[in-house]
């Protein structure tokens, strides 16, 4: 029968084995003369079934725990090489990072997309919808509705591209100022909407012009509405284009279809901007759109894209705005 | 209007220590832009005095002929310069820059030796003074009052300030000083002195003898004076003093008589015309055209009359193109002793539409055509016969007139109503105060309701919302304050502006830049891109910006492709642009723009006649693939982009939208025949996609094989709330199928044949694999077929049961047949 002294020494010498196995291979080989069938610690355990009972339970624990350690110490050999293995293959895999990794092409929306949305976003959050219209349209609509006579200089060929036949009366729409004249032909007050979109005036392309461009206009009516309001509203949306130090500044002005009319300058960057124009609602449109002027009153502005966009973000030429050259807009990305 | 401060100060009592940003702020705050403040005369220092020629010597042995002039300035001595021009004579005064002055451009004088004298000093010219950009030789000073030796820079006023100022179209007075001056002292609350009221009237009566005038009827003028002068002498000089604010304002002097109707139309704002007496026959008439044919205009232009175009005509012919240009035939000359002066209101549109129509923006036009104060046409009349008679030693004959003043129409208003729409408060007195210094009466301060009368030179001024506007600007808008109004909930964007929005940064997403672009488009573009018939029928322009482009587009294709190929010159080749847009399409027969009021709402019938007189303009999206989607890099080669490319981005936007379509192949311009996908939703083509036509693709220099898509977003139904199914949480069955079949059966016929076949159990299908180097024709397509049960794992024996079905199906609808391997 094996001594306590047999049992250490086969523990030792297990621990030993493991030890000394270079590689998972080694350790099997350890793991089977240490701890398989034949190993003596195994005879051991086998024999006690041929002690008397008294003595087989105290027996059978000093074996148990022999075989503990050796197991404890098989396992952490086996982790630690398990480890040392992987640890291999992992530094096999190593790649070069930088390698360019493989994008689609960068996309990007056009900056004048850009800041309609962040307009609209802005507006629709103080509680206006975005209304829009067709860009062919009615020249009543366009004009006589907005106290532009017939002989106004505004109705000329120099400002108004005109459709074939002549009395057509159809033009491409010189403001989006007939979006609103819709919205009232269509809504009772109270109107809260802004109308931003494309706008066409025979200007010929330059640095700062162009005969193709974006406005976006806004229109109030309610009761009680007045020029305090316009102005509070203006100097929000101004330090939400241009940053919260912007400042706003109306300067008395002549629009038709305002009475009393302002221009809109904005202080950007050191110096005063002239940035569109505003006023309250002519009590003429009003009357044209079917609105009481003795119970609502309202306001209107209006801004260029193009020159809000061009003031904010330093553009010095119209052309790269209007040429379609993918440069310009993939700068801006999706406007994030 | 150019205003120079000189003269304005004569008007306005300004303090000395004003500057002229202090005075031009004010003019901001009032509503008139100062485009530009001038300092003239800053470069000049002096000594340059008024000088006499005393004696000339031509000397001819040089090459160019020169002058050894003798002046008085005054000095002991006679002085003596060399001078180039030869447009003076002994007697006249001149100016003369002595050694030690500097002229503009920093031009010092000195005395120094030239052709064999010692010249000791120069003679100037306008432009070497600064006074003018005209080579015209010396400048002669006509005023024989001006005294030897006196410095010739202050009767030149050469130091001054002028302002450039923007008048707006509804103030018509403003262009004139007088106009000018009252604005600055109301902004500035100061004294103003009105040039008009120091014109004593009583001294031109009406009186026969002079030339007679009537108007033809009340829509031609409202007023007009006639003032007759004999005795003119034509030759007399010409003040400094008035051509130097001529000048100042912007025009030429031209001679004594012409001078003074413009110089008292810049101190006024009537333009005033001056007829040559001796050509006028019979009396003036104020008329249209009717049948007068021409008239020379004093540029010497013919023009061919309008019949509607108002004229100053005599007894016998057309004299001038009323309150525009007069006729070369009255024109006064040096020989004119005999003078008509004409002031009048004439009808401001009847002169907007002369202008236009000769394309002739004169002075007098500009004035004309914003409405002049009815009451300045005896007023300034009177003034320049006051100044033919001081001047040109005219003698009065006679007045004659026609019309009369018109006063505005009585304004009620209420004296809370600049509160109510401003949202500022002003007193009632203050309301009183301003509106007394814009010049209206007000009849009753003490009622409630106050009767206001607008002045003469006001015809802008015709509703209360006016008169707050004269309020609210005197005071200044500084003292509205700054509030939000009640705004209410807002509904948000509508379902199709959210799906525009979702589409361009899906879009985006995909590696397209978005662009825009004009929708202009010529006639060879629609030629070259195949849209013929239906599809060609588009608006066309009046007036567009090239007659090479003067239709509207039908499609967004034209600009993507001519956006393309401007990308790919400048360098660009692998890339996706898109746009979106609406287009234009001519092809249903429009009901004739009804004629609507503005005093009223049109009625509900009549705005649905205004509405159905503008066509529709359909939304759409667009896109143009070229070269790449992937470059060569160092994982794979470079991929091209293919014609499934764009049917996949356009089936992409519609999925997007949650919408199911039907996909079949098209011919639709400008597309590849055989390569363009069309799909349907509920039976209408909705978007179309594929390869270009080669043809467009050579045309444009774009890369072989190029694609492009077009969604018609206004076609795409509306969405549906998404319910979706409970996920099922059972294992899949996968099955592979591969079929043959010719050549000509589509995928998709394949596919839906065996999604019917395979029935309600199949979860997904998908085409992994096409082979089409199979012979006789045939190609073999390889579907792999998921099955899921909600409620059970599939039997091996039920998943083979669909799939027999799923292929039989396959079989019948397109004869395919189990490839076998």
């Amino acid at each position: 029968m094996s001594s306590e002294k047999d049992l250490k020494a086969w523990v030792a010498d297990a621990i030993t084995a493991f030890a000394n196995a270079s590689d998972l291979e080694s350790l099997k080989n350890a793991r089977l003369a240490h701890t398989g069938d034949k190993s003596p610690i195994s005879q051991a355990s086998r024999s006690l079934g041929s002690l008397p009972n008294e003595e087989r339970a105290s027996v059978g624990k000093v074996i148990g725990d022999a075989k503990n350690e050796i197991a404890l110490a098989l396992a952490q050999r086996t982790e630690d090489l398990e480890a040392q293995r992987d640890a291999k293959v992992l530094l096999e895999e190593v790649v070069d990072v930088t390698l360019p990794a493989l994008h689609a092409h960068q996309g990007g929306l056009h900056p004048i997309t850009i800041i309609k949305n962040e307009i609209s976003d802005f507006f629709i959050a103080q509680g206006y919808s975005v209304a829009e219209g067709p860009e062919l349209e009615a020249e009543w609509l366009n004009f006589d509705a907005l106290n532009i006579p017939a002989d106004h200089p505004a109705r000329t060929m120099q400002d108004t591209f005109f459709v074939e036949p002549i009395g057509s009366g159809l033009v491409l729409r010189t403001h989006t100022s007939p979006v609103q004249i819709r919205t009232m032909l269509e809504n009772e007050p109270p109107i809260y909407v802004i109308c931003p979109g494309r706008t066409f005036r025979a200007d010929e392309l330059d640095a700062t012009h162009t005969p193709v461009f974006h406005q976006v206009e806004g229109l109030v009516v309610d009761r009680g509405i007045t020029m305090a309001h316009l102005k509070g509203t203006l100097d929000l949306f101004a330090q939400k284009m241009f940053g919260d130090t912007a400042i706003t500044r109306l300067r008395p002005s002549f629009f038709p279809f305002t009475e009393p009319s302002a221009e809109v300058d904005v202080f950007f960057n050191g110096r005063w901007i002239e940035w569109g124009g505003c006023g309250m609602v002519n009590t003429k449109v009003l009357a044209a759109c079917g609105v009481d002027s003795e119970i609502y009153s309202g306001f209107a502005f209006g801004m260029g894209l193009e020159r809000t966009l061009m003031v904010r973000h330093g553009i010095k030429d119209m052309h790269d705005i209007v040429e379609g050259d993918l440069r310009f807009s993939r700068a801006f990305g999706v406007g994030l | 209007m150019r205003a120079p401060l000189s003269w304005i100060r004569e008007y306005v009592t300004l303090p000395s220590t004003i500057t002229a940003e202090e005075i031009g702020e004010a003019l901001v705050r009032v509503g008139f832009e100062v485009e530009e403040i001038e300092y003239t005369g800053q470069e000049i220092t002096g000594p340059v005095l008024v000088g006499k020629v005393v004696s000339i010597e031509e000397i001819t042995e040089f090459k160019k002929a020169i002058r050894w002039v003798g002046l008085d300035c005054g000095e002991a001595d006679i002085r003596y310069v060399i001078c180039g021009a030869n447009n003076f004579e002994t007697g006249n005064l001149v100016c003369v820059a002595l050694p030690g002055s500097v002229l503009p451009g920093g031009f010092a004088i000195s005395q120094r030796e030239t052709y064999g004298k010692v010249s000791n000093g120069m003679i100037a010219s306008s432009k070497e003074l600064g006074l003018s950009q005209e080579h015209d030789g010396i400048l002669v000073i006509g005023d024989t009052q001006a005294a030897i030796g006196s410095d010739a820079l202050a009767l030149l006023e050469t130091n001054d300030v002028i302002f450039d100022i923007a008048v707006n179209p509804d103030r018509g007075y403003a262009l004139s000083i007088r106009g000018i001056a009252r604005e600055i002292a109301s902004s500035l609350s100061l004294e103003f002195l009105d040039p008009a009221s120091t014109v004593n009237l009583a001294d031109f009566p009406l009186k026969d003898g002079g030339v007679g005038v009537s108007i033809e009827d009340v829509s031609c003028a409202s007023v007009i004076y006639i003032r007759t002068l004999e005795d003119f002498n034509a030759k007399a000089p010409i003040p400094m003093w008035m051509r130097r604010r001529i000048e100042k304002c912007g025009m030429r002097s031209i001679s004594l008589a012409v001078d003074i109707t413009n110089y008292v139309m810049l101190e006024l704002g009537q333009p005033l015309h001056a007829f040559d007496k001796e050509k006028i026959s019979g009396s003036l008439k104020i008329r249209r055209a009717g049948k007068d044919k021409t008239l020379k205009t004093l540029d010497g232009q013919v023009r061919q009359l309008n019949a509607e175009d108002l004229l100053v005509a005599d007894d016998k012919q057309a004299l001038a193109l009323a309150g525009t240009m007069g006729g070369e035939f009255s024109e006064v000359n040096t020989s004119t002793t005999k003078i008509a002066v004409e002031a009048a209101r004439f009808d401001p549109i009847s002169i907007a539409k002369n202008s236009r129509r000769h394309k002739l923006s004169s002075e007098a036009s500009k004035r004309m055509e914003r409405g002049v104060d009815s009451a300045l046409a005896e007023i300034s009349s009177a003034r320049a016969t006051n100044l033919l008679m001081q001047l040109g030693g005219a003698r009065y004959v006679g007045t004659s007139c026609a019309g009369g003043v018109q006063v505005g129409a009585e304004i009620d208003f209420n004296p809370d109503f600049p509160s109510q729409l401003t949202g500022a408060s002003y007193s009632h007195q203050q309301v009183a105060e301003e509106l007394l210094l814009v010049g209206c009466l007000i009849a009753n301060q003490e009622a409630s309701i106050w009767k206001v009368t607008p002045p003469s030179w006001r015809g802008d001024l015709l509703a209360p919302a006016d008169l707050v506007e004269e309020v609210a600007r005197l005071v200044g808008f500084e003292a509205i304050p700054s509030l939000l109004p009640p705004r209410p909930v807002s509904p948000g964007l509508t379902q199709e502006q959210r799906r525009r929005r979702s589409i361009s940064a899906a879009l985006a997403d995909q590696g397209l830049v978005e662009i825009q672009t004009y929708p202009f488009v010529s006639d060879a573009t629609m030629k070259t891109l195949g849209f013929q018939g239906e599809r060609a029928k588009t608006f066309r322009l009046l007036n567009p910006m090239s007659d090479d482009a003067p239709h509207l587009r039908v499609h967004l294709t034209p600009g993507l492709i001519e956006a393309a190929a401007r990308n790919m010159s400048r360098g660009s080749r692998d890339f996706g642009l898109f746009e979106m847009g609406l287009i234009f399409r001519n092809n249903v027969k429009l009901s004739p723009s009804p004629k609507l009021p503005t005093d009223r709402r049109p009625s509900e019938k009549e705005v649905k006649e205004l509405y159905a007189a503008v066509p529709t303009q359909l939304m759409h999206v667009g896109g143009i693939l070229v070269g790449n989607s992937e470059v060569p890099n160092w994982q794979n080669k470079s991929k091209p982009y293919v014609w499934s490319d764009a049917v996949g981005l356009a089936e992409y936007i519609l999925r997007l939208c949650n919408l199911d379509w039907e996909i079949g192949r098209s011919d639709f311009a400008p597309w590849h025949p055989g390569r363009c996908a069309e799909l349907k939703i509920g039976g209408i083509a909705v978007a179309h996609a594929g390869e270009l036509h080669p043809r467009v693709v050579a045309a444009y220099g774009l890369p072989d094989r190029a694609c492009a898509f077009a969604v018609n977003l206004s076609a795409l139904p509306a969405g549906e709330i998404i319910r979706p199914q409970i996920l099922a949480t059972l294992p899949v069955a996968v099955q592979d199928i591969a079929l043959v079949v010719d050549e000509n059966v589509s995928a998709r016929a394949v596919e839906d044949a065996l999604r019917a076949g395979a029935g309600d159990l199949l979860e997904s299908i998908t085409l992994f694999d096409r082979y089409d180097k199979l012979a006789d024709g045939k190609i073999s397509l390889a579907f792999t077929l998921t099955f899921r049960a909600p409620d059970r794992t599939l039997t091996n024996a039920e998943v083979s049961l669909m799939r027999e079905e799923a292929v039989a199906v396959a079989a019948a609808r397109t004869g395919a047949v189990i490839r076998s391997a």
